[in-house]
C-alpha cells in the first residue's frame, strides 16, 4: 500500500514555512530557463502562477479553454478577499485567521497548510494593490475591510461587490506582460482532456483545440493544474457553464488521488429555481441575512401570497431553532434548515424556496437606509425573477457553491503523480469540511504567487525531471485513448440529450449525496449513478463530429467525467461515518440536530486511488491538531 | 412565476465558419417569460439535438454579466434591448407573444465570425498585452497601506476597471473602434499613483496596437456607451486622448 507522505516540514508551526524556504533548492536563475511548464487553468491559481513563472524565468504555457484568460470563473466572486493585515486594530493576526480557518473547516484541514496560508495573506494584498487593484477604500486613502461570515474581526478585503474580478484582472495583466514578453505561450481554446505520465511521472498534457477539434500534445517538465471546482456535479450551481471535472478527473484516473470529494459547500442564499430549463443558481450576498428574516408557512402546500399569511401562521424556523444566532446561522445550517421545511413540504408557495422578508426592517429602519444597503442585490433580484423585494418577501434557496474537495496534494501541492502540481479550488487543501467566506480567493492566490514558485524549483533542482517528447509512445497511447473517447461519444447516437443527464445527475446528487445525507440513500445514490452512466453510453445524442467547434461533444466529455466523479462523491460520503462541516450524515447527529464529529475514528483525509470503474482504494492522511485544539461548533 | 408562454419568431444568425457566407435561420419557440434569454437558446438547442439537428453555437459561460463571454446582437442591438446589462442578464419577460427577434454575432472586421454567434475577439487580447499592466513582478512590494490612494480618485478607477472585455462597444461602433475598451484600462492607470511610471509609455503601446489590429477611428458618436453593459463612461475615450497627446510630448518610446 501506497503511503501518504504529506510532507509538513519540521519544527514550530509558525516557522515551518520560513524554514522549509530556506531548506528547498534551488535552481539557479540561468537554468531556469531550461524547465518549462504547462499551467492548466486561468483563473486566481493558474493565472498568478503562470506570471510568477515565468517572471522568475520559467518557459511557461498557460492552457484555457476560454477565448481569453481574463474570463475564467474567479471573475465572479463578489464578497472579498481575507487576510490577516489588523489594519483595523481589532486583534486580527496571522495566528488567528489560522485558527479560525481550521475552526472553520471543523478540523478537517492540515493545520501547517493553514498556517502558511495565513502567513502569506498579508502579501496577496500588498500584490494586488501594487498592480493596481481599486480596493474600497477610507476617506483617509488606506484600505476598508468589512467582516465576513462569523469572524470576529474585519479581515476581509472587497473592491465592491466584484472582487474577484478585480484580482483576476490584476493576475490577468501580470499574465498579459509576460504573453507580451513571450515568456508565457497563452493557448486559449484548449481543453485538456488527459494528462500524459511516463515512468510515473507527470510529463505533458493532451487536449482538443476547440475550433479546429485536432487534438495536441504539450510536454513540459512539470505540469500544473488550477482548473477550479467541481460544483456542477449538481447541474444547478452558482458556478459558470463550462466550469467541469475533466482535468482532475482524468488525472485522477492516471494516478492522482483525490482528496475528500464529498465535501461539498451548499450556500444558503442563492435565487430558487424559476423552471425545468433554468441553466444556473444566482448567489444573493449573504450580508441579506442581516436584516432580512428567513420564514415559512407552518401550513403545508400553502399557496398564499405570503403578504397575506398572518404572523402567527409563519414559522421563522432558524430563529426558533438558533435563537442566539438566528438569521446569522452559518452556511450549513441555514442551508439545511432550508431543506428541511421544504421537504416537509412548506416551501414558499409549494415551491422549493423560503422567504427572506424585509418588511420588518423596513418598518424599523425605513425604506431608504434598506435600499442604501441593499439596493444593488434587490435590483438584480428584480432583474432576475421580475418581483419587487420591497413590497413582497424575497425568495431565495440554497446552492452548490463550492467543493472543498479536489486532488490530494502534499505541502508542496504536488499531487501523487511526481511532477504534477495542483493549484486553488481543484485541490483538496487548506478548507477542511468547510470553507470560510472570502477564503477561496486568498487560497488561489497563495497558491499561485507565493507557494507553487518557491516548491517547483525544488522539485525541478532535487528530481531534475527530463523532457519528454511528444512523440514519445505514452504520448501516441494517450492520444489515442483521447480519440477512441470522442469516437465512443459521437458513436452511440441514441435519443436523449446530454443535458437530459447531466439534469438527472443533478437530481440524483442533490437528493442522495447534498447537504444532508445517509446510508441508504447514498447506497441507492450509487446504484442511480451507475445506472444513469450505462444508460448515458447507450442512449445519448451526441450531434455533429469531432472536427471543428462542436460544443455539444464538449459538453459530453464534461457530463461523462461527473458522472464518474459523482459516484466517488458517494462513496466518500458513506465512508465517512460522521458528519463534520457541510458533510452532514444523518446518522450522525446529537439530539438537538447537530452535526456529530468523530475525530477519534475519522480525523483523517480521505485519498482515493483510482482502481478501475466504480472502483476505488482508500488512503489515509491522518490528521494531527497540535495548536488548535478540537472542538465542537455550537450556534444555539 | 408565470404560467402563460410568449410564442417568438428567432431569427438566428447561422454562419459554418469564417470564410464561409452566412444567413439567418428560423425558428419557432415557445418560451417561459421568466426564463432568460440564453436558456430559450439551451432550450431550442435542446430540441434541435433531440432531433438530431445540429444546435446553435453560441457563448457564456458566468451568466452574471461579469466574465464577458456572451455577447449577442438581439435586434440590432449588442447585448440587446435593455441598457447596462449583458446578453446573459436579458429575460423573456421584455418581449410581447408574437415577437420576430432577431440573433446576430458581434459584427466587426476585427471579430471575425468563428461559427454561427461565436467570434474571435482575441484582438482585445492583444492590446492589453502590449501595455494593460503596471510593469511589476512578484514580491518586493511596499505594504498595500503604504500607498494612500484618495477614495474618490480609487472610486473613478474602479469604474473605469469594471470594464468586461466584452467588445460590445466595437461591435456598437460604426468604425468598430475600440477607443472605449483602451480609455477604460488607460484611465483605471493614469489615475493611480501605481500607474504613473508607464504613463504614457502605456497609452503609446496599447494604441499602436489597436491601430495595427485594425481598429477603427472614434467620431464621438457615444454608441459604445449607450451599449456598454458597466457604463464606462466616454469621459475615458477623452481622457484616453489627453493621456496620448501627453504621451507623444512626453514618452520615451523610440519608435
Ligand atoms: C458566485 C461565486 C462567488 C464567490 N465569491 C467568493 C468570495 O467572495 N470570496 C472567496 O474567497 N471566494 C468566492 N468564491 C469562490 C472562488 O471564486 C473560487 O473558489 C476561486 O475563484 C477558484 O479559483 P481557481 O483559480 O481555483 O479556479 P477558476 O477560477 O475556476 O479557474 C479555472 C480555470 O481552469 C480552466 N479549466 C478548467 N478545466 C479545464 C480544462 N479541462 N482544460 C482547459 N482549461 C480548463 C478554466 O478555463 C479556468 O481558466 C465564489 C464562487 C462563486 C461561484
Ligand atoms: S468598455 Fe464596455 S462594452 Fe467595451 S468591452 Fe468594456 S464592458 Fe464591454
Amino acid at each position: 500500500m501506497v503511503r501518504l507522505d504529506s510532507k509538513v516540514p519540521e519544527g514550530n508551526i509558525a516557522e515551518k514555512w520560513t524554514n522549509h524556504k530556506f531548506n528547498m533548492k534551488l535552481v539557479n536563475p540561468a537554468n531556469k530557463r531550461k524547465f518549462s511548464v504547462i499551467v492548466v487553468g486561468s483563473g486566481l491559481a493558474g493565472a498568478s502562477a503562470a506570471a510568477t513563472l515565468a517572471e522568475l524565468g520559467y518557459k511557461v504555457k498557460v492552457i484555457t479553454y476560454h477565448d481569453s484568460p481574463r474570463r475564467a470563473h474567479s471573475i465572479a466572486a463578489q464578497g472579498g478577499i481575507n487576510a490577516a493585515k489588523n489594519y483595523q486594530n481589532d486583534g486580527d493576526s496571522v495566528y488567528r485567521l489560522f485558527y479560525d480557518t481550521v475552526k472553520g473547516g471543523d478540523f478537517r484541514a492540515r493545520e501547517a497548510n493553514v498556517h502558511r496560508l495565513a502567513e502569506v495573506s498579508n502579501n496577496i494584498i500588498d500584490q494586488c494593490v501594487a498592480q493596481g487593484v481599486p480596493f474600497a477604500r477610507d476617506y483617509g486613502g488606506l484600505l476598508d475591510n468589512r467582516s465576513f461570515g462569523g469572524a470576529q474581526v474585519s479581515r476581509t478585503f472587497y473592491a465592491r461587490g466584484q472582487t474577484g474580478q478585480q484580482l483576476l484582472l490584476g493576475a490577468y495583466s501580470a499574465l498579459s506582460r509576460q504573453i507580451g514578453k513571450g515568456a508565457v505561450e497563452s493557448l486559449t481554446r484548449r481543453e485538456m482532456l488527459d494528462v500524459v505520465v511516463v515512468d510515473g511521472v507527470a510529463s505533458g498534457v493532451v487536449v482538443r483545440n476547440m475550433i479546429t477539434g485536432e487534438i495536441e500534445r504539450h510536454s513540459a517538465h512539470a505540469v500544473v493544474l488550477a482548473t477550479g471546482g467541481y460544483s456542477n456535479v449538481f447541474f444547478l450551481s452558482t458556478n459558470a457553464m463550462m466550469c467541469n471535472t475533466t482535468s482532475i478527473w482524468r488525472a485522477h484516473r492516471k494516478g492522482a488521488f483525490f482528496g475528500n470529494p464529498c465535501f461539498t459547500q451548499i450556500h444558503p442564499t442563492c435565487l430558487p429555481l424559476h423552471g425545468e430549463n433554468q441553466s444556473k443558481l444566482t448567489l444573493m450576498s449573504e450580508s441579506l441575512r442581516n436584516d432580512g428574516r428567513i420564514w415559512v408557512s407552518s401550513k403545508v402546500a400553502d399557496m398564499r401570497n405570503p403578504n397575506d399569511i398572518p404572523e402567527n401562521e409563519r414559522d421563522y424556523y432558524l430563529e426558533r431553532k438558533y435563537p442566539s444566532f438566528g438569521n446569522l446561522s452559518p452556511r450549513d445550517i441555514s442551508s439545511r434548515s432550508a431543506k428541511e421545511v421544504v421537504d416537509e413540504g412548506r416551501g414558499a408557495r409549494g415551491t422549493e424556496s423560503v422567504y427572506l422578508d424585509f418588511s420588518d426592517s423596513i418598518k424599523r429602519l425605513g425604506k431608504n437606509v434598506i435600499e442604501e444597503r441593499y439596493g444593488n442585490l434587490f435590483e438584480i433580484y428584480e432583474t432576475i425573477t421580475g418581483e419587487n423585494p420591497y413590497s413582497v418577501p424575497m425568495r431565495i434557496y440554497p446552492a452548490p457553491h463550492y467543493t472543498m474537495g479536489g486532488l490530494w496534494v502534499d505541502y508542496n501541492l504536488m499531487s501523487s503523480v511526481p511532477g504534477l502540481f495542483v493549484l486553488g479550488e481543484a485541490n483538496f487543501s487548506d478548507h477542511g469540511a468547510n470553507r470560510l467566506g472570502a477564503s477561496a480567493l486568498m487560497q488561489g492566490l497563495a497558491d499561485g504567487y507565493f507557494v507553487i514558485p518557491y516548491t517547483i524549483g525544488n522539485y525541478f533542482a532535487g528530481e531534475k525531471p527530463a523532457l519528454i517528447g511528444t512523440d514519445h509512445a505514452e504520448y501516441n497511447n494517450t492520444v489515442s485513448e483521447v480519440q477512441d473517447r470522442i469516437k465512443q461519444l459521437l458513436s452511440i447516437k441514441g435519443g436523449k440529450t446530454v443535458d437530459e443527464f447531466h439534469k438527472k445527475l443533478g437530481r440524483i446528487m442533490w437528493n442522495k449525496v447534498g447537504m444532508a445525507r445517509n446510508k441508504k440513500g447514498l447506497e441507492e445514490g450509487i446504484g442511480e449513478i451507475r445506472e444513469l452512466r450505462s444508460e448515458f453510453y447507450k442512449d445519448v445524442n451526441v450531434v455533429g463530429s469531432g472536427e471543428g467547434v462542436n460544443q455539444c461533444l464538449e459538453r459530453a466529455g464534461r457530463v461523462i467525467d461527473y458522472l464518474e466523479l459523482g459516484e466517488l462523491m458517494a462513496v466518500d460520503a458513506l465512508a465517512r461515518e460522521e458528519s463534520c462541516g457541510a458533510h452532514f450524515r444523518e446518522e450522525y447527529q446529537t439530539e438537538e440536530g447537530e452535526a456529530l464529529r468523530n475525530d477519534e475514528e475519522f480525523a483523517f483525509v480521505s485519498a482515493w486511488e483510482f482502481k478501475e470503474d466504480g472502483k476505488w482504494d482508500l488512503h489515509k492522511e491522518n490528521l494531527k491538531y497540535e495548536y488548535v485544539k478540537f472542538a465542537t461548533r455550537s450556534y444555539k | 412565476m408565470s404560467e402563460h408562454k410568449l410564442n417568438l419568431k428567432l431569427m438566428i444568425w447561422k454562419q459554418s465558419g469564417p470564410d464561409v457566407k452566412g444567413k439567418f435561420q428560423e425558428y419557432k419557440v415557445s418560451v417561459s417569460p421568466d426564463s432568460s434569454f440564453l436558456e430559450i437558446l439551451d432550450d431550442l438547442n435542446d430540441s434541435l439535438e433531440r432531433s438530431n439537428k445540429e444546435p446553435v453555437t453560441f457563448e457564456s459561460d458566468c451568466r452574471e454579466g461579469i466574465c464577458g463571454t456572451c455577447g449577442l446582437v438581439i435586434n440590432g442591438l449588442p447585448h440587446g434591448p435593455l441598457s447596462r446589462i449583458a446578453t446573459c442578464q436579458l429575460h423573456m419577460r421584455h418581449f410581447k407573444d408574437g415577437d420576430t427577434v432577431y440573433v446576430e454575432p458581434f459584427r466587426a472586421n476585427t471579430f471575425p465570425v468563428i461559427k454561427d454567434l461565436m467570434v474571435d475577439r482575441s484582438a482585445l487580447d492583444r492590446i492589453m498585452h502590449a501595455g494593460g499592466f503596471i510593469s511589476i513582478n512578484t514580491g518586493g512590494v511596499p505594504d498595500a497601506n503604504e500607498i494612500p490612494i484618495p477614495k474618490e480618485i480609487s472610486s473613478f478607477a474602479f469604474d473605469a476597471a469594471a470594464c468586461i472585455g466584452c467588445g460590445a462597444c466595437v461591435a456598437a461602433c460604426k468604425n468598430s473602434s475600440a477607443m472605449l475598451f483602451v480609455s477604460a484600462k488607460v484611465s483605471q492607470f493614469a489615475l493611480l499613483p501605481q500607474g504613473q511610471p508607464e504613463r504614457y509609455q502605456r497609452v503609446e503601446k496599447m494604441i499602436k496596437v489597436m491601430d495595427e489590429e485594425g481598429f477603427g477611428a472614434c467620431s464621438n458618436t457615444y454608441a459604445c456607451e449607450a451599449e456598454c453593459p458597466k457604463g464606462i463612461s466616454v469621459k475615458n475615450i477623452a481622457r484616453l486622448n489627453r493621456e496620448y497627446i501627453k504621451a507623444k510630448v512626453k514618452s520615451h518610446n523610440l519608435d
